[in-house]
């Protein structure tokens, strides 16, 4: 009973919020493609959990018949010669790679390096971006030219390179990779942050908490920060998208994954050399980074067109 | 502010910029690696001594503050250390690679810039027609592709399974480049008059340049489409039209100058990111450009040629910037009033 009453008062509090977001969903719902988007990242996400029962075998990890006939798991990958490089079959539906391993199993494998890559790399991101930028957009003055300029000259140096060289500075690894990411990817957010700030906080509503003594930090956390959300909801998916191919990218030249791993970009390196010979070794992870950006762009892009009152009608 | 003013003002402010910069790759090359003298020397395999060599060469030894004020005056001298891939300076690789990535991304603009205008005015004007939706299609498709995958995709079927365009290089094997004017292949052989050279020049550029172009493509096919959209939505197009103005006129004289502001823009600022896509773009086609030829420094742990290449790709990207915001001070000179 009491626990009704609660709901009722929370949703007699937040009607006119509840009846948007309605509205939001029922606008997403009709847009075939936004669906789609969500479709799409649902489907690699299911995957990604679910890769241990979709996979026939782990990346690197090999059943291994010792000589007393008894079954272990080994963590090691060494070249299976009779399956080496088998094209798509019923047994291996995207056929075997150089090292006689499934491409199916590694594929599906990739979706969790991938979806964690890119996940950490836009929280982390989106955290340092929201504090910097909601210290330099709410207090003004000295600290937000600071902090502005220095945003500026990151972003005067082009993401993919600037990552290259720090992830070559720190040495070959996916964690160097996603911390090179994380170096150069705060910049716009913090951006982002501060020019919603500058504009919430012309708000009435901000007026009238500041006028009942709400302390600065309340303001900033309670009003400002939770209205600036859309903007960087849509920024943030659509980003889940640019660093997947980043990281991507950077483990095909060779700074990110180091060899042995289920990781796409790595794997389309060394597809790469049996192309002509094996079209399915570089083909099949090159359409998961596409699917998976594609749902993040789809949904990214849904997200915003719901959002944005000025392209809602 | 008249327009030399603004000019002038811009250029001051390119030196705190550049001066940030340099503290960013600083910062790059000298805190971040675990053992600077060790990530110059070519990572945890290196001899001890030369190890000792460059931590004395580079003045490693010293405190921060007077390491960058070292690095600052070599990088003002044009000193980018010695490539140990190449064994030579890093800036006389550097200025030998440099045409073959302009040339490239020169292409890439020349085939998506008019691509990407036309498609998207063609797109705004038939708005939720079957060509909107195609143009839109591609444009989505074009910023989710992973850049090397499309390379390695467009290699299989156009130069292997098909083959109507060569599989990588910038001539056909045996050819000899034609003399050096420019270093850009094309207007060389123009040059020099050898008009099959040019052929084959070009007929080498298209696909790398196609690909390397794609994602801009998409981009400025968006960017154009929305703007020409808003700007079409306008009082003074409405006002235009009302007057009897042919809808050509209006679309083509009225509406796109506007239109194409932003356009401009993103144009400028995709230089960057084509130069960041030319180092997987010429990996794979095996372009002898700037960009393959920092892939494989950082394959051999070369961290001068790396950083050196950051420094350069940094310092055209801020200058490419900075003509963007003069031609955009000359196009909008609402712009210049701030």
């Amino acid at each position: 009973m009491i626990k009704l009453r609660i709901l009722e008062e929370f949703t007699k509090k937040h009607e006119s919020k509840i009846k948007d977001i309605k509205h939001m969903l029922y606008l997403f719902r009709r847009s075939f493609l936004s669906m789609m988007g969500l479709i799409l990242v649902l489907f690699v996400i299911l995957v990604a959990i679910f890769a241990p029962f979709l996979a026939s075998q782990h990346p690197s990890f090999v059943e291994v018949t010792s000589e007393r006939g008894t079954k272990r798991i080994e963590e090691r990958w060494s070249i299976n010669f009779e399956e080496k490089l088998l094209p798509p079959s019923p047994k291996h539906l995207f056929g075997t790679d150089d090292y006689g391993r499934d491409i199916f199993s590694m594929v599906v494998y990739g979706a969790r390096t991938s979806l964690k890559i890119c996940l950490l790399v836009v929280v982390i991101s989106t955290i340092i971006g929201v504090i910097l930028g909601g210290i330099a957009g709410y207090f003004g003055g000295k600290i937000d030219e600071v902090i502005m300029r220095i945003t500026d000259i990151f972003l005067s140096i082009p993401g993919l390179i600037l990552a290259l060289a720090v992830a070559s500075a720190l040495g070959r690894s996916i964690e160097h990779v996603m911390e090179a990411l994380i170096f150069v990817w705060w910049p716009p957010y913090a951006r982002i942050i501060r020019g919603q700030i500058l504009s919430v906080r012309e708000n009435q509503y901000v007026e009238a908490a500041r006028s009942i003594g709400a302390s600065s930090w309340r303001v900033l956390f309670k009003h400002v920060i939770p209205n600036s959300f859309s903007p960087l909801l849509v920024q943030i998916t659509l980003d889940l998208g640019a660093v997947l191919l980043v990281a991507a990218g950077l483990s095909f030249i060779g700074v990110g994954a180091t060899p042995g791993t289920a990781e796409w970009g790595l794997m389309i390196s060394s597809g790469r050399m049996h192309m002509f010979h094996a079209w399915w070794y570089v083909t099949f992870p090159g359409l998961a980074i596409f699917i998976t950006v594609l749902g993040f762009n789809l949904l990214g892009d849904g997200i915003r067109d719901v959002t944005d009152p000025r392209l809602r009608r | 502010m008249k327009t030399w003013e603004y000019i002038v003002r811009r250029l001051l402010l390119l030196i705190p910029v550049l001066l940030g910069v340099t503290v960013i790759t600083f910062v790059v090359s000298h805190v971040i690696p675990a053992d600077p003298a060790m990530a110059f020397a070519g990572g945890p395999k290196a001899q001890p001594e030369t190890i000792a060599r460059i931590r004395a060469e580079l003045h490693l030894d010293k405190p921060l503050i007077i390491q960058y004020f070292y690095y600052l005056n070599d990088l003002i001298h044009f000193n980018l250390g010695k490539s140990y891939l190449e064994n030579r300076p890093v800036t006389e690789c550097i200025s030998q690679y440099f045409p073959a990535t302009f040339e490239l991304t020169i292409f890439a603009m020349l085939i998506t810039v008019p691509l990407g205008i036309v498609g998207g005015i063609i797109s705004a004007i038939k708005r939720d027609k079957p060509i909107d939706h195609v143009t839109r299609f591609i444009a989505i498709v074009g910023y989710s592709l992973p850049i090397f995958w499309l390379a390695l995709m467009l290699q299989y079927l156009f130069a292997y399974q098909l083959p109507v365009f060569p599989l990588e290089g910038r001539l056909p094997i045996g050819v000899s480049s034609p003399p050096s004017f420019t270093g850009l292949y094309v207007l060389d052989s123009l040059l020099s008059g050898d008009l099959v050279k040019c052929g084959q020049a070009i007929y080498h550029l298209i696909m790398p340049a196609f690909t390397l172009g794609f994602a801009t493509l998409a981009l400025i096919l968006r960017m154009t489409r929305s703007s020409m959209l808003e700007t079409l939505g306008m009082d003074y197009i409405r006002t235009a039209r009302a007057k009897g103005l042919p809808e050509r006129d209006v679309v083509y004289k009225h509406a796109l100058r506007n239109a194409l502001i932003p356009t401009v823009t993103v144009v400028g600022l995709q230089f960057g990111a084509l130069l960041a896509g030319a180092v997987l773009t010429e990996t794979i086609f095996n372009w002898p450009g700037m960009g393959r030829f920092a892939a494989s420094a950082v394959l051999a742990l070369d961290f001068n040629s790396v950083m050196g290449f950051t420094i350069v790709v940094a310092l055209i990207y801020v200058i490419a910037n900075l003509i963007v915001d003069l031609l955009y001070g000359i196009l909008d000179p609402r712009v210049r009033l701030e």
